[in-house]
């Protein structure tokens, strides 16, 4: 209980620091960011008007209140484009479509990653270790933005087996998530590796193989449940990664998640939208991290983290 | 060095001859457009041939001259951002480590972290979106958040050395704290910082090609990677080589750099080694 107020305490300045830099981000746009986002056909009547309704007219101090306040009663202000429309809404809309595609892109690079690693650790040095690095290596080195439209042409054109874009059925998930899971799985494989290649070494693999158990049962029950425990602490730390990711992938599969409405609302210059967006994916990773600490004291009753 | 870094490094050295003799190189002008022939099926319209050897884009620009050029947009935000993140990042990794208390709490305690919950990627997004797309704001956004690693290493560098009798010595002779920094510090953190650099430049290359295909990066007309990709999209179906060779040399440069950076690690410091 303690350590969990600990962590909160040590997470506080950066969810302050975080807030600060997003009220900031519009504040540094050249010009006039309602002018730009209103366009040159606009009157100075209009600008004005949207201004002050947004609050933007007052001076800095009181914007910057103002923000705190919105953001702890949970209103991220209105769209510029359309001020009918509240960005946390829109937000919250969009926000499953993404987190169900970091997940799968996370399950997909964890089913990848796992064997993978296992095989190489188990294999070091032999031709299946060479193999399973090298498909890691192409896995870090291949973009998103490289991958995604590959396998559109391969497996959606070419193939005919999965839908090109779009979310309207489990089978739109595929392609999607293996973008976005590829760079991970490629990233997790090698730690796999690794950590197994360290456990091996340990005293408790010969105790394990002295009493007579299979290799099988010593690699999945003893040296993985150990080796795991460093992959976790990277798997949330990575999961800030995946969600960046995320709005590559929105983009490349037309998938309608908080990513690509960063992008649409950027295209459109509708700043407080984008600024809604970018907070709560920094504010997502936040939590996740948070999550994995947990999940890592609780893998690892020895770890007490001050 | 390993075998992959040493491949890595030939890699590299391609990219930059490229990169510096680009109008040498290029057999045409990248934003000049040719007449494509009406009469045959797109598909025939774009393909390679002997003349385009990598084909050409819907505007009839040759695309091996637009990868060419690509590589001189990716190299000039690499090597900047690398630059200007490690110079950044020195100064203010050896204030800290140096000085320590409460100037060193404030900076590696908090203004490090603070970097830490945005995935550099998003930060660079967030700041271009506001910021306006364009070459130097490019550099820029990628900077802010680059610098952070190079403080990280000169810190722990300055942390250590400061105690070293030699630092002691330099500055009972009267060595001013810039003396001892530069010649006493500096050197001990080169190593690293050296590693770190190449996966910068991994890092940049690759964040300039996302960013410029998300639209955010170099404006449309100039022949970055990534508006190259961007563009392929709309003509997978007919024309895959649009996709193939800037998306090659996407990950080609970026692998190169990843490889020296692994095997300069591995060759600087032999604990490391691989079993």
């Amino acid at each position: 209980m303690i350590a969990l107020v600990k962590r909160l305490l040590f997470v506080a300045p950066v969810v302050w620091a975080v807030v600060t830099l997003v009220f900031l981000l519009i504040h540094i746009v050249p010009g006039d960011p309602v002018r730009n986002a209103l366009g040159d056909n606009a009157t100075e009547q209009q600008v004005n008007e949207l201004k002050h309704k947004l609050g933007l007219d007052l001076p800095l101090s009181r914007q910057y209140v103002n923000y705190w306040r919105g953001v702890l009663q949970g209103d991220l202000g209105v769209s510029l484009i359309n001020p009918s429309d509240h960005v946390l809404d829109k937000i919250i809309g969009r926000y499953p479509a993404t987190i169900e595609l970091a997940l799968a892109g996370l399950a997909f690079a964890i089913l990848i990653a796992i064997p993978l690693g296992v095989t190489a650790g188990t294999n070091q040095g032999k031709p299946m270790d060479n193999i399973a690095s090298v498909v890691a290596l192409l896995g870090i080195s291949t973009p998103g933005f490289v991958l995604g439209p590959l396998m559109i042409y391969l497996f959606a054109i070419k193939l005919n087996l999965l839908p090109v874009s779009g979310r309207y059925g489990p089978e739109y998930l595929i392609l999607p998530a293996i973008t976005m899971g590829a760079p991970l799985s490629a990233f997790l494989t090698r730690m796999v590796r690794s950590s197994v290649i360290e456990e091996l070494g340990e005293d408790y693999v010969r105790t394990a193989r002295a009493k007579g158990l299979d290799e099988r049962q010593v690699i999945y029950k003893h040296v993985l449940k150990n080796g795991l425990i460093p992959v976790v602490t990277v798997i949330g730390l990575q999961f800030g990664v995946l969600l960046a990711g995320a709005i590559i992938t929105e983009v490349i599969f037309s998938w309608p998640g908080i990513g690509r409405l960063t992008v649409e609302a950027i295209n459109s210059r509708d700043y407080p939208m984008v600024q809604g967006c970018i907070l709560m994916i920094a504010l997502t990773y936040i939590i996740a991290n948070l999550l994995t600490d947990f999940a890592y004291r609780l893998l690892d009753p020895r770890i007490k983290v001050e | 060095m390993n075998r992959l870094g040493k491949v890595g490094l030939v890699i590299i050295a391609v990219f930059f001859v490229v990169a510096v003799f680009a109008p040498l190189l290029a057999p045409f002008d990248p934003r000049e457009q040719t007449r494509l022939e009406s009469s045959l099926p797109t598909e025939e319209r774009l393909k390679p041939t002997s003349e385009y050897l990598f084909g050409r884009d819907d505007l009839g620009r040759d695309v091996l001259s637009r990868v060419i050029y690509g590589a001189r947009i990716s190299m000039r935000v690499g090597a900047s951002v690398v630059l200007i993140s490690a110079i950044v990042g020195t100064i203010i990794g050896a204030i800290s480590g140096y000085y320590g208390g409460w100037v060193d709490r404030f900076l590696s305690g908090f203004l490090f972290n603070v970097f830490l919950p945005f995935p550099s990627i998003l930060l660079a997004i967030a700041m271009v979106a506001f910021l306006g797309p364009s070459l130097n704001n490019l550099i820029l956004s990628l900077s802010v958040i680059g610098w952070v690693g190079y403080a990280r290493l000169m810190r722990g560098q300055a942390l250590k050395v400061r105690e070293f009798d030699f630092a002691t010595a330099a500055r009972a002779l009267g060595a001013s704290d810039l003396r001892i920094i530069v010649l006493h510090i500096l050197p001990n953190a080169i190593q690293p910082m050296i590693v770190q650099a190449s996966l910068g430049m991994a890092g940049a290359v690759l964040a300039e090609a996302s960013l410029s295909f998300l639209g955010l990066g170099v404006p449309p007309p100039a022949p970055s990677w990534g508006v190259m990709l961007n563009d392929a999209r709309s003509f997978l179906r007919v024309a895959p080589h649009l996709l193939i060779f800037p998306g090659l040399a996407v990950m080609l440069t970026v692998m190169a750099f990843n490889f020296v950076g692994d095997g300069l690690r591995e060759w600087l410091d032999p604990k490391q080694k691989r079993q």
